[in-house]
């Protein structure tokens, strides 16, 4: 099995949209995630079919029982996290700040604080055309997101490891749920988009790639809209010796293909189609490169 | 007056508003600007200048391996798995620690203290006379975005008047950007990724108890589902951007639409009395 993860740095450059055409034309069984579990799209293009839900329990967080606190103050002295504050006659523990660490259980002298359990997301196992489909939701607001992406994972190579591609729909920026997204993986595909924004956070999250050894390839989306920075972007994928191996132009197809919730592939003949059948070629000799290395 | 800039769903143009409307605000007064999207900022790209920087540091356990005796109480009590107690010696994961400073309280030899670690730096800029610039940076590979995130945030606390360009998601980033605010603008565009997002966006919000308004960005006239999705939970839609090759050119190429087309300033304006509308001050 090759493990893909399709990422990009800056949010909004098309990852899903691109993810969920690979799928549709990348050859072989496939099983999919979408680790974008903040704002999960991928389910949204592919017609699901779900199969069951998993609750996610992320990290256990502290719970005061106003009965017994003394309110003496000692757990928000201690809390790193400005967490637990005075409320009536007890304190209290605000979950959206609490990180877990149990210190305020450590300290309490009346034993009035506790770890509870909480769940802060759901897993979801789903059927599609192209195979199974991993996803996850996040309680809007709540922590743990890279434990979350984790437990996506893992479900999907637990229930499909005989795949031969294992294709991921990844999150924006270089923190914690993009780094648990590209652990182990073998290959990323950067998606990225000609502006100064889009070159500034490519050579960010190359950087954070680097320091886990995928093999590292780029594309870029709507590349007509600005040439210059185009060939700016094409530049410096030279120079870092990143292969360059998609260019989708601007097509108003892709958005009317969101809307009516299938990848663009099966919108019919239009430019960007044809561009990511090219990018799916590359793609496909670059992963066979790969496994021949392996 | 702290306005934060949040989406749910990335590159629907939060930077875009957050920039022009510190931009237009700084015409006729004094704004601080903080770029809160930590692992990838992009604000200082608009406002190139001169900036200081500041290391962001947390708090890491260093263990005294002479005073040790391998009790393995730390380890134990670590809630985050950073500490491994061998019969040799004690493993530290530093990526893995939150900083909360349990092992130094739980280690009955005291065996334990804390050095400063960095994981990021925050970058302090005056691009425009009235425009005051703060960026954190995650330092790449750490995934710890909160503690930078909260450091931006404190280097303006004593700002009159400040917008905090937010992180896409929902997460403990956002939520770190928003907490404090006093209202908040989400910024979508009118898809079923942009809808399915900004729905989450709006959950935060409530939870938080922060006032939102919606602007839709990259408007193609399609916008019904998106309205009808504002009416039926009583948010106001305070701004609609067209979508015109022309404004995504000025945006991808590192320029303020409020430059090169003033007209556009009184409608940042306005964004702005609707945000102090929102937030119930005059």
């Amino acid at each position: 099995m090759i493990r893909l993860a399709v990422i990009s740095g800056k949010g909004g450059t098309g990852k899903t949209m691109i993810t969920a055409a690979l799928a549709d034309l990348l050859p072989g069984t496939l099983v999919l995630a979408d680790c974008d579990v903040d704002a999960a799209n991928l389910a949204l293009l592919l017609d699901p079919e779900l199969i069951r839900t998993e609750p996610f329990i992320g990290m256990k967080s502290a719970v005061i029982d106003p009965a017994v606190c003394t309110a003496c103050g000692e757990c928000e002295m201690h809390c790193r996290f400005d967490a637990v504050h005075a409320e009536g006659d007890a304190y209290r523990v605000n979950p959206i700040r609490c990180e877990g660490c149990a210190v305020c259980v450590h300290v309490c002298p009346v034993k009035a604080v506790t770890m509870q359990p909480r769940q802060t997301g759901e897993v979801m196992y789903s059927q599609t055309e192209r195979g199974h489909l991993v996803h996850a939701r996040l309680v809007p607001g709540a922590g743990n997101s890279g434990l979350l992406v984790h437990a996506a994972k893992k479900m999907a190579l637990e229930q499909d490891r005989d795949c031969d591609l294992f294709l991921i729909d990844g999150p924006p920026g270089t923190g914690c749920p993009l780094i648990s997204t590209i652990s182990g993986v073998d290959v990323v595909l950067i998606v990225t988009e000609p502006s100064v924004s889009g070159l500034h956070d490519l050579r960010r999250v190359v950087a954070v790639c680097r320091q886990f050894r995928p093999q590292i390839l780029v594309a870029i989306n709507r590349f007509d809209l600005d040439e210059s920075l185009t060939d700016s972007i094409r530049k410096w994928c030279a120079e870092e010796k990143i292969p360059l191996v998609g260019l989708i132009p601007f097509d108003a197809v892709v958005i009317d293909s969101v809307r009516q919730g299938i990848p663009v592939t099966r919108a019919g003949a239009s430019p960007a189609a044809q561009a990511i059948q090219i990018l799916k070629t590359n793609l496909k000799q670059e992963l066979t490169h790969y496994n021949n290395k392996r | 007056m702290k306005i934060a800039i949040a989406s749910g769903k990335g590159g629907t143009g939060k930077t875009m508003v957050a920039a022009n409307l510190a931009f237009t605000l700084s015409q006729t007064c004094q704004v601080t600007l903080v770029d809160c999207d930590v692992e990838e900022p992009n604000l200082h790209l608009f406002f190139p200048a001169p900036a200081t920087v500041a290391d962001v540091n947390v708090a890491v356990p260093v263990i005294n391996e002479t005073t040790c005796d391998r009790c393995g109480i730390c380890g134990e009590f670590c809630q985050y798995g950073a500490i491994t107690v061998l019969a040799s010696r004690v493993l530290f994961f530093p990526e893995l620690c939150h900083s909360c400073g349990g092992c130094t309280l739980v280690c009955p030899k005291s065996a334990i203290h804390e050095v400063p670690k960095r994981i990021g730096t925050v970058t302090f800029a005056t691009p425009l006379p009235r425009l005051n610039l703060v960026t954190g940076y995650l330092d790449a590979g750490n995934p710890h975005a909160v503690p930078v995130i909260r450091a931006a945030k404190k280097a303006a606390e004593n700002d009159n008047l400040v917008i905090c360009d937010a992180s896409p998601g929902t997460s403990c980033p956002v939520v770190e950007t928003l907490d404090g605010c006093d209202a908040c603008i989400l910024v979508t565009e009118s898809t079923p990724f942009g809808m399915h997002d900004l729905e989450l966006a709006v959950d935060v919000a409530e939870r938080l108890g922060i006032p939102a308004g919606i602007v839709i960005n990259r408007s193609d006239g399609q916008d019904q589902a998106t309205l009808d999705f504002c009416t039926n939970h009583g948010l106001e839609v305070i701004m609609t951007i067209p979508f015109d090759r022309g404004i995504a050119a000025i945006q991808s190429r590192g320029d303020l639409l409020c430059r090169v087309r003033p007209e556009w300033l009184k409608a940042f304006s306005a964004l702005y009395g609707k945000c102090c509308a929102l937030a119930g001050v005059d």
